[in-house]
């Protein structure tokens, strides 16, 4: 087997890089640096920017039976963006192993060993695909190293198929199973012997299968849960079944900040089944991860836990959260739209937007909206936990492993050594599980309890109650178009509480990553720009959901392009490529973005071709500019985020009544080379369809700082009735670019094409999420 | 004590009679299929068959439930009409997170038992009740015409 220097493919590094004679050699520099132990600090981006950095070592992710059965470790947390079937994909592919005969095993939190394993930001793929590659790479050369050993032969005479290696010169052949203990006694290799398989030797990687628009294309790798999904034996959170367990549920404060100031358990106590009743600290604002405090109510079953709770008869001290417990939504979205009337902290400038405001031949203003949400995964936040005089050991669906077992160590004084988190499979997460409050409620009870095992429940009141709430804003633009109908100027200010807020005390304006999710980083060339942020206080406890603040900036930026178009008299689609300019790349640093998704901006720049041509496959895709019957219309929108590009445009029709109708769905998405394309096309159908919900139907709402929605009644998400018709996804091959994220870029642009579908049917312009009853 | 039959099993429990059954089947016989999503029936991920119906196990009460067959999902490889539905839900990845797949099949197996030719409405009409949080609609109603397919070729 020949080993060349040009085939060592460094995968994630694009071919400019590699071009510019530079990237490539940096990187086998920067692993070298690695070895010594040197640089998780000074790696800058990427991977190696992340807490625990990432790990190559097939000793960690790759254990062979001598049945020949392979595990794979997986890392990250599974959500249903399918990362444990994908991830150990790539693993399997580039192993060479039987996918029949590969098993993926779920990580405890331990990033020293594993690496990153906080899973959000649409990064796991981007910053995984390499390091598991090398690992599987790695074990490969160990297994042919092996063989080659016990047959006495060069290393090169011999070369792995798959789930064996061979020597084609005898005919001679050994599984994986048979050569695993000697190969797990060999030396890992060193990163600059790896041989990455070659395109035309994967299997798995790259290769579209699966459920492709309507048709079932040749079978895909089974997805590694998908038996046990089906079959009801997949372990979520709430199913984690140890002896003598005990089940709690938590009465919280209604209003943040606000904390018990009286509790009469008698009532509770009497319900059959409860045991004992626990109050827990909280704390105020900002409560950070830590829980909000409240009362827990301990019993022999989830039932008589609820009933108990329904029986508790407590005070809250409303006073202590402050003018939370005066907050209350409509007034909150006048005082936003009335400071966004003034000037605000000023984020980037180009040119004098004044001046040419003043000289515009048109001037087009809007004030968009869109209020808190909730993640609401169908889940509700869960936790097992068990304390013991050793310690304690958790069982949770967390998207932050580590953070959960700082959380348990920090609430009873434990070292983290004396801490162990299991990772069970996530029903949804979309940012809510990122937050361990509920695991550590779930340890601080457990320690009450003195070695039984507790599970935590929460009810769907508590999760959309007591949620980390996606950040209420309101943003306000004005642009000044020529004679022409051009846009000469663009300012928009944006308010919105900050996630900041919840870690520290409230600094009314948001920080530079939520700037650069879409806000900073306004693709549009206009001579005029002025982006300003006023403030806006925090009231409720917010967190990220799902693609975070892309979702108010694309809902205000996308509409109003749009608008703009109407206003020239303009086709939209054309004249979103006349805003956007040639194709062309923006340094981040140019428009005032540092922060990039932690993505080196080299790598990752705004690639303004990458978005036309988003738009130009959407549209084509979609038969835009075909005429369309009365009430029906096409609406567009784009938007760039987590360094990936997605285009939408949706097919609509309103009838006289005033019922929506969606009719089809075209998606366009770049997110460069694509792991498991099939999984990608799966999250952009379900982003697709939770932004229809952010678009027509989600919002909690607060009256004197307490939520207003509390089930699925009242909170209203999507269901199949509100699904397109049809939903067509087509991705754009662009292997050429570094990767992309995948779980969160299609949600951003979703809502914006719809309203502006909408209005495409109706000549009705949405500007105040969600549309609710707004068209009838 | 309620008796419960699970699945063709008797179960007998100390439990009260408005206890739902939801709870029984996770907490005191210890069958994790079943999942809690709501526990007011608009969620449908706790979705069981009652005699054959398509039935919210986490509003129905244990004292209803006790004269009936009560099936859960765990039975349903061993269903002709469950296991075609699980099939074609593997065929088609329909699953993202999968948590509220359990509820999905078991409404749509009702669903097809009851009318085996379903047309479009028909499915999204019945299956309107089963959130799914991850966006799923477009493969589990083609997953349905594909069970229903499957079925009428067989």
């Amino acid at each position: 087997m020949s080993q060349s220097d040009d085939k060592l493919l460094l995968a994630n590094v694009s071919r400019r890089g590699l071009l510019k004679g530079f990237a490539g050699g940096t990187a086998l520099l920067l692993a070298a640096r690695w070895d010594l132990g040197v640089a998780n600090e000074m790696a800058q981006f990427g991977a190696g920017a992340m807490p625990g950095g990432w790990v190559d070592d097939p000793n960690v992710f790759i254990r062979i039976g001598a049945d020949g059965e392979v595990t794979i470790i997986n890392n990250r947390a599974e959500m249903g963006q399918g990362i444990r079937t994908s991830l150990v994909m790539v693993a399997a592919d580039e192993l060479g192993a039987d996918w029949d005969r590969v098993r993926a095993e779920q990580a405890d939190a331990n990033q020293e060993k594993y690496g990153n394993q906080n899973t959000d930001g649409s990064r796991s793929m981007r910053h995984w695909y390499d390091p598991m590659r090398r690992a599987a790479a790695a074990a490969r050369l160990m297994l042919e190293q092996a063989a080659a050993n016990q047959w006495n032969v060069p290393v090169h005479e011999v070369r792995a198929d798959i789930h064996k290696v061979v020597h084609p010169a005898t005919g001679r052949e050994l599984g994986y199973g048979e050569l695993a203990q000697a190969a797990r006694s060999l030396d890992v290799p060193g990163r600059e012997a790896l041989v990455l398989k070659s395109d035309s030797e994967l299997r798995f990687i790259g290769k579209e299968s699966g459920y492709i628009n309507g048709e079932l294309k040749s079978a895909y790798p089974k997805a590694i849960d998908g038996e046990d999904i089906v079959t009801g034996k997949a372990v979520f959170g709430a199913d984690i079944d140890l002896e003598d367990t005990v089940y709690a549920v938590v009465a919280r404060p209604p209003v943040y900040g606000a904390k018990v100031k009286s509790v009469d358990d008698t009532e509770a106590l009497k319900v059959p089944g409860v045991q004992k009743v626990i109050p827990i600290e909280g704390t105020g604002q900002p409560a950070g991860f830590s829980p909000l405090g409240g009362v827990a109510v301990v019993a022999t079953n989830t039932w008589a836990a609820m009933q108990g709770r329904r029986a508790l008869d407590i005070e809250w001290d409303l006073e202590a959260a402050g003018n939370n417990a005066g907050y209350t939504s409509e007034a909150y979205r006048k005082s936003l739209e009335k400071a966004a009337q003034s000037p605000g902290q000023v984020i980037r400038q180009t040119g004098d937007v004044e001046a040419a405001l003043g000289d515009a031949d048109q001037r087009v203003s809007a004030t968009y909206y869109m209020p808190h949400m909730a993640q609401a995964p169908m889940e509700p936040p869960v936790a097992v936990v068990v304390v013991t005089g050793d310690g304690a050991e958790a069982w949770a669906p967390v998207q932050n492993p580590r953070a959960t077992r700082e959380g348990i160590a920090g609430a009873l004084g434990l070292d983290k050594e004396q801490v162990t988190v299991h990772q069970t499979l996530l029903g949804g997460g979309f940012g809510r599980k990122s937050k361990p409050d509920f695991v550590t409620e779930a340890a601080i009870v457990a320690k009450a309890m003195q070695g039984q095992p507790v599970k935590l429940q929460w009810s769907r009141e508590d999760d959309i109650h007591h949620a980390f709430f996606h950040a209420v804003s309101v943003d306000h633009l004005e642009a000044g178009l020529d004679a022409d109908g051009k846009a000469t100027s663009w300012r928009h200010r944006t308010l919105s509480p900050s996630i900041a807020s919840l870690f520290a005390p409230d600094p009314k304006h948001k920080q530079e990553f939520e700037f650069g999710m879409g806000f900073n980083t306004m693709p549009f060339a206009i001579p005029a720009i002025s982006l300003e942020n006023p403030p806006a206080p925090a009231h409720v406890r917010i967190g990220w959901f799902r693609s975070v603040y892309n979702l108010p900036h694309a809902w205000a930026i996308q509409s109003f392009a749009h608008e703009l178009a109407v206003a020239a008299g303009r086709d939209h689609r054309d004249y979103a490529l006349e805003l956007l300019g040639p194709p062309r790349r923006i340094d981040n640093l140019t428009v005032g973005d540092g922060w990039n998704y932690g993505e080196n901006p080299d790598l990752y720049p705004i690639d303004i071709g990458r978005l036309r041509r988003v738009i130009e496959r959407a549209t084509e895709e979609a038969g835009w500019g075909r005429e369309m019957p009365e009430g029906r219309g096409l609406g567009l929108a784009f938007h760039h985020s987590f360094v990936s590009y997605t285009a939408i445009v949706f097919d609509v029709e309103v009838d006289d009544a005033g019922e929506l109708t969606i009719h089809r769905a075209d998606i366009a998405f770049d997110c460069g080379p694509q792991a498991n394309p099939e999984r990608i096309r799966a999250q952009m159908e379900g982003s697709c369809v939770m932004g229809i919900g952010i678009a027509l139907q989600s919002e909690v709402t607060f009256e004197d700082g307490v939520a207003q929605q509390g089930n699925f009644d009242k909170y209203l998400i999507p269901r199949m009735p509100n699904a397109p018709r049809e939903v067509r996804v087509h991705l754009i091959d662009n292997p050429g670019d570094a990767m992309g994220g995948v779980g969160e870029p299609g949600l951003p642009p979703v809502a914006p094409a719809l309203c502006n579908a909408i209005f495409a049917a109706t000549g009705k312009r949405i500007r105040r999420l969600p549309v609710g009853d707004q068209l009838s | 004590m309620i008796t419960l039959t699970i699945n063709g099993e008797q179960h007998e429990l100390d439990i009260p009679d408005d206890m739902p059954l939801l709870w029984a089947i996770r907490d005191v016989v210890g069958m994790k299929g079943t999942k809690f999503g709501c526990g007011i029936a608009q969620c449908g991920a706790c979705t069981v068959h009652l005699n054959g119906a398509a039935t919210r196990s986490c509003v129905t009460p244990v004292s209803a439930a006790a004269q009936g067959e009560i099936t859960t999902i765990e039975a349903m490889a061993e269903d002709a009409v469950g296991s075609k539905v699980q099939q074609a839900w593997l065929d088609l990845g329909v699953a993202q997170c999968g948590y509220c797949q359990g509820g999905q099949i078991m409404n749509a197996t009702a669903l097809l038992k009851r009318s085996p030719q379903p047309d479009t409405q028909e499915i999204v009409d019945a299956m309107a009740g089963n959130l799914c949080r991850c966006g799923t609609y477009n493969r589990i109603l083609a997953a349905i015409e594909r069970a229903a397919d499957k079925e009428a070729s067989s």
